[in-house]
């Protein structure tokens, strides 16, 4: 019973088929765009991006002209989306303010993505006590609760725009670190590795050619969604009064003023919200997405 | 068919699986037909995608709808057509009627109940005992398939067992309910050699012992030597043998099932040399060849093997065989052509 | 399994250390004089260099530190500037309490909403339901919940007069900012819940136990669904922690006096003692929290677990 023809072995494997990475790439692609919500997502994205980039030309007012005259006026013919409570129109305030949103939310997520792919791959990669010690902060980054680490910081540091992109990319860092430590030492331990060590290879070479490009996929995937709650954070802290200061456009800022005339002016603070949720729905859709197609578990 | 319908316990008419995928459809299983009697065992040999699992899984109708549907066919059990069966009245055949055994033991327990809180599932649920007497019932299962200390066992949970063990768990289960007819789909493959051993003849003992017919799913033609009385081949879907256990060792007809034979090395003879391979590959169940489906690795192919599929025909020696070979059709054609793609 | 336990109670020493330090440096981290901020723009130097001894910053810094954990550990948090009760008695007279409670209720309704959503996604798949409830959770989770809040008083109290637009007291001042509160978490629990519980139907075992004759219900609530929960547990866990940050939002939104008012409050009027206090309260519940449903997930998780 020991010789058993192994018919099994014989058999064509279709998940081995297209090991290349023109073909993966290609896959990628096509279950991407097979994808209808990571389609809209992107969709959304791409739209928002636009709108920042051209909200000078695009915007009807300029954003912080007071009309104290036409204050808290309901969306009409003239001010499509209705003025605030010092008479700005809002349309132009939520075009500028979609700079102020993704730039704080691309520009925060890369820089604590950055961060946290390098301590991850110092933690992985050299181990013992360097591990040991960026495990610990991170743990202790996330031992504070939601917004209040980054509360905590602008505490400190002082509110405005670049204080809170600092605040929110620190809270990115322990994700990041994780997932790219947990990486790394799973490649570190193909043998592979080992030869490639043995024929003198630097250890940045290492990394950045051997390590990196394995971690690109989580990354990507946790980037696109960090964006979104980056958004969120930021606004929240603005909201707060501790994040961008008025009158610059920003808006979770638009939110806490429109907050007092709720009752009044509803409109207000309802179009800043849709918007924030609409730029949000558009990255987590989008994030969903390239995770489902760039998981190789996920069925056809 | 040499055997009259009162002795078969299960007979498979035409059966066709298909799977419908974002590519198209897979014909899993393309016209399936074959029979059990009563207290034998039928062995089902094929490669992986030959679709002799997805058989299996028709039988007790377990494929994940919709992606896999059972298109046509029959399946009758006792007289009765399975595929006619309601929901309700399939779910009290399953595990009492007919059993299942699965490929991984390691997989395939729950991980969180206890073994036997999984062997009194089935008994409490078609024998309809109190938790109390279901319980002692599956500890009597335990010791039956010889796990030792089966009090203790019952109380543990899958992690804390051997692959082995398992195995013998899950034979527990299917056969807790005294079923008539035991699918056991692999039931060695992924066990270690000594263990499978083991395994088979806990099942071969257990199944003369209950008079319990027997349907084994596997790629080894040592298991199919040793526990079968029929043999079905499959080849993409269809079954291209259907024979006595000895004559498909002693006097194989089809070209696959010869080539297989071949590939098995032999013990007793000490020649150094290739052992002989079936050329090619099974080709691409997206794009199955018009003619017989294994033509194209077929030594002895000729023109009418490429065009068009031969029937499942009975022999003189009363075998069934899906070949041009043997038919009158054979000398009329040509020379042999290969058209290796 | 005790061991277990000690040693996952032992591993929060260095996160409770480096906790403390990170809220410790926190004020010495500020740029210009902690002092001259705290004390005032219109204090003159006598009155600065008061507020440096009151605070001991004359002291070498790691004197300072040890100081601080003696003093912590023995409850002492210092004193608020703004009010000059004690830090400890500010939090714990009635606003930490308050806080947890929100979180709590918020929590709760996160846990029954998300569950129910994920489990009836889950078991019809692809169905309208399914859809919709997945486009109502991608919703929740995307919405910033301080919008949310003013929304629902617009809607609930301005409009229809349901409940009292701000305050605290009975449990019509809980229900809206509870709901503001755990909306994100039911989200993302129906998520996680459904793809789980997804992945668990696709096992081999519950192919076994339909194989056994078992019904779909029992398959999915016996089979299913106990397997699939196990790590919708570690998201509940984190839940809380992420609710208590977002009760600083929430209980901004409907004016509840709570720690997160608290920190915002403290935070505008520059008392940082008040300000670290608080943070380090909230860190040190979200450590034990977390701690507690590590244990927990490894208790319901021993079976699979092979080490």
């Amino acid at each position: 019973m020991d010789h058993q023809p192994q018919l099994e072995t014989m058999a064509v494997n279709p998940a081995r088929v297209g090991n290349s990475k023109a073909i993966r790439m290609k896959s990628f692609y096509k279950k991407l765009a097979k994808n209808k919500a990571a389609m809209v997502g992107a969709f959304i994205v791409i739209v928002f991006s636009l709108l920042a980039i051209f909200a000078p030309l695009l915007a009807p007012y300029d954003p912080t002209e007071m009309q104290l005259s036409k204050k808290l006026e309901t969306p009409s013919s003239e001010h499509w989306l209705g003025t605030d409570d010092k008479g700005r129109d809002i349309l132009s305030r939520l075009l500028y303010g979609s700079r102020i949103s993704l730039t704080v939310g691309i520009l925060s997520t890369l820089l604590g993505a950055l961060t946290g792919i390098i301590l991850g791959v110092v933690a992985g990669y050299y181990g013992r006590w360097v591990d040991s010690l960026i495990m610990r902060i991170c743990d202790v980054l996330l031992a504070f609760p939601g917004i209040l680490l980054a509360l905590a910081i602008v505490s400190v540091l002082g509110a405005s725009t670049t204080n809170v992109i600092i605040a929110v990319a620190f809270y990115a860092i322990p994700t990041f670190a994780r997932i790219v430590r947990g990486s790394t030492l799973t490649v570190k331990k193909l043998e592979y590795i080992d030869a490639i060590k043995a024929m003198g290879a630097r250890d940045t070479r290492i990394i950045i050619k051997h390590i990196l490009p394995n971690v690109l996929s989580p990354i990507i995937v946790q980037s696109t969604l960090y964006i979104a709650s980056a958004i969120i954070t930021a606004s929240a802290l603005s909201f707060l009064g501790m994040g961008t200061k008025p009158p610059t456009p920003e808006w979770g800022t638009m939110l806490a003023q429109g907050r007092s005339y709720v009752a009044q002016a509803p409109h207000i603070t309802l179009f800043p919200g849709l918007v924030i949720l609409l730029v949000v729905v558009g990255f987590n859709l989008f994030g969903d997405g390239l995770r489902d197609a760039l998981d190789p578990k996920t069925k056809k | 068919m040499s055997l009259t319908k009162e002795e078969s316990i299960l007979e498979v008419r035409n059966l066709r699986t298909s799977f419908f995928t974002d590519e198209g459809e897979v014909k899993a299983v393309d016209g399936v037909d074959f029979s059990i009697e009563k207290g034998k065992t039928l062995g089902i040999v094929g490669e992986s995608g030959s679709g002799k699992s997805i058989t299996s899984l028709s039988i007790l109708r377990l494929l994940q709808e919709p992606v896999g549907r059972i298109k046509e066919g029959e399946v009758i059990f006792k007289g009765e057509d399975l595929l006619k069966k309601s929901k309700k009245q399939m779910m009290a055949i399953r595990g009492n009627n007919i059993s299942m055994i699965f490929q991984e033991p390691m997989t395939s327990l729950n991980p969180t109940l206890t073994c036997g809180e999984q062997i009194a599932e089935s008994i409490r649920i078609h024998q309809k005992l109190n938790k109390k007497k279901a319980w002692e019932k599956s500890v009597e299962m335990l010791k039956l398939v010889g796990i030792p200390s089966p009090e203790k066992r019952a109380k543990q949970y899958p992690f804390e067992l051997s692959g082995g063990m398992r195995q013998r768990v899950m034979i527990a289960i299917s056969l807790a309910c005294n079923p008539e007819l035991l699918i056991a789909d692999e039931p060695t493959t992924a066990l270690d050699v000594t263990i499978q051993a083991q395994i088979l003849e806990l099942i071969k003992k257990l199944q003369e012992d209950m008079g319990t017919s027997l349907m084994i799913i596997t790629h080894d033609l040592g298991v199919v030597a040793e526990m079968c009385d029929k043999v079905a081949v499959m080849y993409c879907g269809k079954v291209v043998e259907y024979a006595d256990v000895k004559t498909v060792f002693t006097d194989p007809k089809h070209p696959y099932t010869i080539g297989l034979l071949n590939s098995v090395p032999k013990h007793d003879e000490d020649v150094e040399g290739d052992l002989a391979i079936i050329t090619g590959s099974v080709p691409s169940p997206f794009n199955l060849p018009s003619g017989c489906s294994f033509a194209p690795r077929c030594p002895s192919a000729k023109e009418i093997c490429h065009a068009t599929l031969p029937e499942l025909a009975e022999t003189s020696d009363g075998d069934k065989v899906r070949c041009w070979i043997y038919t009158d059709q054979w000398e009329k054609e040509g020379e042999a052509v290969s058209r290796h793609e | 399994m005790f061991l277990y336990i000690v040693r996952r109670i032992f591993q929060t020493i260095p996160v409770m250390i480096g906790v403390t330090l990170a809220v410790f440096l926190m004020m010495h981290l500020i740029p210009g004089d902690a002092a001259k901020i705290m004390a005032g723009e219109n204090a003159n130097p006598e009155q600065i260099e008061q507020m440096r001894e009151n605070l001991g910053l004359n002291e070498p810094l790691y004197q300072q530190y040890f100081s601080f954990i003696g003093n912590a550990v023995q409850g002492d948090l210092g004193n608020s500037i703004r009010t000059s009760r004690a830090v400890t008695s500010e939090i714990f007279d009635s606003r930490f309490w308050i806080t947890v409670q929100l979180a709590l209720v918020g929590t709760v309704l996160a846990v029954i909403f998300g569950l129910l959503a994920g489990i009836i996604s889950a078991t019809r798949k692809y169905s309208f339901a399914d859809v919709s409830l997945m486009v109502i959770a991608l919703f929740g989770l995307s919405m910033p919940n301080f919008w949310l809040g003013i929304m629902l008083i617009y809607l609930f109290s301005v409009n229809l007069g349901w409940f009292p637009v701000a305050g605290w007291g009975t449990w019509e001042h809980m229900i809206l900012p509870a709901i503001t509160l755990g909306t994100a978490g039911a989200a993302i629990i129906a998520r996680m819940t459904r793809s789980s519980m997804l992945e668990v139907m696709d096992q081999d075992y519950i192919r076994t136990a339909y194989a056994k004759g078992v019904s779909d219900k029992l398959v999915i609530y016996k089979h299913g669904l106990r397997n699939a929960l196990i790590p919708v547990v570690t998201v509940v866990g984190l839940q809380f922690g992420t609710l208590l940050g977002g009760a600083v939002i929430t209980e901004t939104v409907f004016a509840v006096n709570g720690l997160g008012r608290l920190v915002i409050d403290s935070i505008r009027a520059h008392d940082f003692p008040m300000v670290q206090g608080t943070i380090l309260v909230c860190a040190v519940l979200f450590v034990v929290v977390n701690t507690m449903v590590d244990i927990s997930y490894r208790l319901l998780n021993k079976r699979i677990d092979l080490n």
